[in-house]
């Protein structure tokens, strides 16, 4: 398609962009982190981002653990002790499991649909940035006066001015807001890329089961955040501008929140959930040799759990006292959505069923998650009979239940993903022993801290008290509680030292250490800058895997090709490989945000108006930015001659084919002749992006078939649109 | 190698006719098009929470005035067909730019601008007018509730007129022509999802009872 640029553009390529100052170019090094628009890095950089702050959720959860250890606590005061269970939730929700998922989506979804990118890079440099300013504007609470305090839910009317003075809660307020907008973004963004970026032959139900569970999560986010993002702005209202959306004396109504907060709260537990899941799903069929049980139930059964998750909200407020047609209405609807998740437990145990277990860690892991997961799943059964619930709610067995499907669940199934995809992101391998160690310490630890909360909380010990009177029955378990926190705490740090000891022997790995099943194993590791050296086309899903082996006549496994036939050499000078150049405008773009917020708390419009006037600064300077720069003349001569150079830019400044790569010499000077003519047909599209294949003539049909079709995640409006 | 037959249906982008920009994508509809059409479904739940909201509130002030007191029904109506004109005047800037027509283009989109600018300042006007009569964003829900949805709806059409104003600079720098028309068309998208959602909060402020 670059061949229909027009002389405009043609010309346009050669004139630079006016600009502020010079282009990065580094795509190593410190500096290059802060200006990377790789899938790879951003998913790096969401996934430390991520795991600091699980230490610093962690931390709290000890706080909280340590006051909670025996009656009449004395090391957090009630306020300190509200803000520091406020922050826990709030940090293990939006600041560890969500970019948890995040830097798994980031990181493999390109690689597991066979495509070089993103479908808009920079958007998604932009997404990190916003979540890592939301994080620390969160936390600059901590010294601006005191962190939020009215817990992850704020519920209204305790967060109305009134209750709670001070500007605690307008951090909370507007952190979350940034954090919404840095993952809508990244939800539309990978929405586009699933959809539109699949390699030829990846049919939807090709697709690898964590790349469906990052659409369905994606879509989920999509659909949910707006509706946080309306109740954010109405509590924002009531505080700072004297609305009375939740106050009942103005004819306000707390009971909407509550609507809105889980009408989002809801769907957001299976955003929580359901990258976990995609990533045990993964896991499974490599560690049992089988493949996944009943792959196309475990799409529907996510799409379903997807759609019913919206029709579920209500089953947090049944003390609300809605009356009996709502409540029983949600309590069947409840009960129901236990269907589809019931059916991935019995895949699961379908894909282990008489295959050939390996149980190294990451399998570990996985298995540690069905059983976990399974038994917060059916105290979650329990919540959806109203009565047994009226007796559990605001008691530690609501607590025991959501820690089993988010800590037993989701942070097991992430370990899980951390323990498999290492190698594949940091070439070099988890040391199997110390990670079995942190497996079992970091179980047992998980359910003495976790499984006495079942029984707590039947004692009737009340959820979000900072203490409590002696005699009430509830010290020992208490005690083993904390004492199990701890012990989490030791697995931690043995998964921490593992990563440094790793880090230090750089012990090289073999490309596919696991025998794996999917796409991302073909490309050698650590993935180089630009995934696929030639774009891979799928047959089936596993596609790996069936092209190494096969079935006799018998139903037995035949192996027909060793794996390192398949994984790609490394790209040399003459692939000519050009990738869209990074950038600093997400990053500046991003800046503005918090600026916005803190002029908002401290109700500084002046501060606002700079933070808009950075942001939208930001904007433009990346609408006129082209996504790719045209490679430096140096470079050109280095690649011998005008005609490549002309065939290189014209892509780039068409935007056509940014990560399209470089024809051989011939395919490219007939883009460079054909250049300034409008040119429709097929075969020329082919040429122009980057069907070139270094394996193949350049009039190959392939090359005209699939026209760059799948590494070519075009930008062209991105380049000109906000 | 490659067996043809069995890639998904690239559709007919591959060899598309040259005003049609987009790119052979795995559905033949562009990254960009599509990411706009992901974006307004998301939008289409923010303003459901919020229309949620104002129905909620509609009638439960505690005192007044409330907005069904102070409307001025024939005047939005005319703000609200002048808006409703302006995707009239988007459409022609599509068309202008899809045959080629820059010059017409930015008249289009200029006047589009216009006529959202018009719109606003009705919007402003009306605002002042129920802040002096004594109905501000405290008085009561229904009028907070008024005030956020009508006042949501106005930064989106602000948004887009600075988009459309930004469309007229690039091209009047050349960086829109006939093969970038799709540009014009998310847009669009946009306008028009923002003249939509008005057809809705109009009928459930001002016209139902």
């Amino acid at each position: 398609m670059a061949l229909t640029a027009t002389p405009e553009l043609g010309s346009g390529a050669v004139r630079p962009a006016p600009r502020f100052f010079k282009r990065p170019r580094a795509t190593t090094g410190v500096g290059s982190w802060f200006t990377s628009i790789d899938h790879k890095k951003i998913g790096i950089l969401y996934g430390v981002t991520a795991f600091t702050f699980f230490l610093i959720g962690g931390f709290e959860a000890l706080l909280i653990r340590l006051q909670l250890a025996q009656p009449n606590g004395k090391i957090l005061t009630a306020a300190i002790y509200n803000q520091v269970f406020t922050m826990h939730g709030t940090t293990m929700v939006f600041l560890v499991i969500m970019p948890m998922s995040a830097a798994f989506f980031n990181y493999l979804v390109p690689l597991q649909i066979g495509a070089r990118d993103v479908a808009f890079p920079r958007l998604n440099a932009l997404g990190y940035w916003m979540f890592l300013l939301g994080g620390l504007f969160l936390y600059s609470s901590f010294v601006l006066g005191g962190m939020p305090n009215g817990g992850w839910f704020g519920y209204a009317p305790n967060t109305s001015m009134t209750y709670s003075p001070g500007h605690n809660l307008d951090f909370w307020i507007f952190g979350l807001l940034i954090l919404g907008i840095s993952s809508t973004i990244g939800s539309v963004n990978l929405i586009v890329t699933i959809i539109n970026l699949r390699a030829p032959g990846m049919r939807l139900l090709r697709m690898p089961i964590f790349t469906w569970m990052t659409l369905i999560s994606s879509f989920l986010l999509l659909f949910s955040l707006p509706i946080i993002t309306v109740a954010l702005f109405l509590i924002m209202f009531d505080r700072q501008w004297g609305t009375h959306f939740f106050d009942p004396l103005g004819g306000g109504d707390p009971v909407l929140w509550q609507h809105l907060f889980w009408l989002f709260g809801h769907p957001e537990v299976y955003i929580l959930i359901l990258p976990a899941m995609g990533m045990v799903s993964e896991v499974m069929p490599v560690f049992a040799r089988k493949p996944l049980f009943g792959y196309p139930v475990m799409v529907f059964s996510g799409v379903a759990i997807a759609f019913m998750g919206f029709g579920v909200w209500v089953h947090h407020m049944f003390a609300v006292g809605l009356g009996p047609v709502a409540t029983s209405a949600f309590s069947v609807s409840t009960m129901l959505i236990a269907v589809p998740t019931g059916v991935k437990i019995f895949n699961w145990l379908g894909t282990l069923w008489g295959g050939s277990l390996r149980f190294r860690t990451p399998l570990l892991f996985a298995i540690g998650f069905v059983i976990m997961f399974t038994v917060g799943g059916l105290s979650g059964v329990t919540h959806a009979l109203v009565p047994a619930d009226r007796q559990q709610t605001d008691t530690y067995y609501v607590v025991a239940h959501f820690h089993y499907v988010l800590f037993g669940g989701a942070i097991l199934g992430i370990f899980a993903g951390i323990y498999y995809w290492y190698p594949k992101i940091f070439g070099q391998m988890l040391d199997e022993r110390l990670g079995k160690w942190h497996f079992w310490v970091t179980l047992v630890g998980f359910n003495l801290t976790f499984g006495p909360f079942h029984i707590l909380g039947l004692q009737g010990m009340p959820r979000r008290i900072y203490t409590y009177p002696k005699g009430m029955g509830w010290d020992f378990w208490n005690a083993v509680s904390t004492f199990g926190a701890f012990v989490i705490a030791a697995g931690t740090l043995i998964f921490l030292y593992n990563v440094r000891r790793t880090d230090k022997l750089r012990l090289p790995v073999p490309a596919d250490p696991w025998d794996a099943r999917t796409l991302e194993w073909i490309t050698p590791c650590p993935t180089p800058e630009y995934n696929f050296l030639e774009t891979p086309t799928v047959h089936s899903v596993d596609e790996f895997w069936h092209r190494k082996y096969t079935e006799d006549d018998n139903g037995r496994l035949v192996k027909v090709a060793d794996s390192a036939q398949f994984i790609e050499r490394l790209a040399t000078e003459d692939d000519h490989i050009h990738m869209p150049s990074p950038s600093y405008y997400p990053l500046v773009a991003a800046i503005g945000l918090p600026i916005i917020c803190y002029g908002q708390v401290y109700r500084l419009w002046a501060v606002s108006i700079v933070g808009l006037l950075v942001m939208i600064s930001g904007f433009y300077a990346w609408a006129i930015e082209p996504g790719t720069e045209p490679p430096d003349p140096d470079e050109l001569d280095g690649v011998g001659g005008g005609s490549h150079g002309a065939a290189l830019e014209l892509p780039a400044e068409g935007d056509q084919a940014e990560l399209g790569r470089g024809e051989p010499v011939s395919v490219g000077a007939g883009a460079a002749d054909a250049g300034p003519g409008p040119e429709p047909s097929a075969s020329g599209s082919g040429g122009a992006s980057g069907g070139g294949d270094p394996a193949l003539p350049g009039g190959d049909t392939r090359g005209v078939g699939e026209a760059g079709f799948p590494g070519d995640p075009t930008l062209s409006v991105d380049d000109v649109d906000l | 190698m490659a067996d043809l037959t069995t890639a998904p249906d690239h559709g007919p982008a591959a060899g598309a006719h040259p005003v049609d920009h987009t790119h052979a994508t795995a559905t033949g509809v562009s990254n960009a098009k599509l990411a706009m059409w992901a974006f307004l479904g998301s939008e289409c739940l923010l303003f459901g929470a919020l229309i949620s909201t104002y129905m909620l509130y509609r009638h439960r002030s505690v005192s007044g005035p409330v907005p069904h007191q102070l409307y001025d029904i024939p005047f939005t109506s005319v703000s609200s067909f002048v808006l409703l004109m302006s995707s009239l005047s988007m459409v022609l800037a599509l068309s202008a730019i899809q045959r080629g027509d820059e010059q017409r283009c930015r008249v289009w989109l200029a006047t589009t601008a216009l006529l959202g600018a018009t719109f606003i300042s009705g919007q402003i006007y009306e605002f002042t007018t129920f802040i002096r009569r004594g109905m501000t964003i405290k008085t009561n829900v229904t009028s907070g509730a008024f005030f956020v949805l009508t006042g949501f709806h106005g930064v989106h059409v602000t948004l887009g007129i600075i988009m459309l104003l930004s469309l007229v600079g690039l091209s009047i720098r050349g960086k829109i022509p006939q093969s970038k028309a799709e540009v014009i068309e998310i847009a669009g998208l946009y306008w028009h999802f923002v003249d939509i959602v008005w057809v809705i909060i109009f009928t459930i402020i001002y016209l139902i009872p």
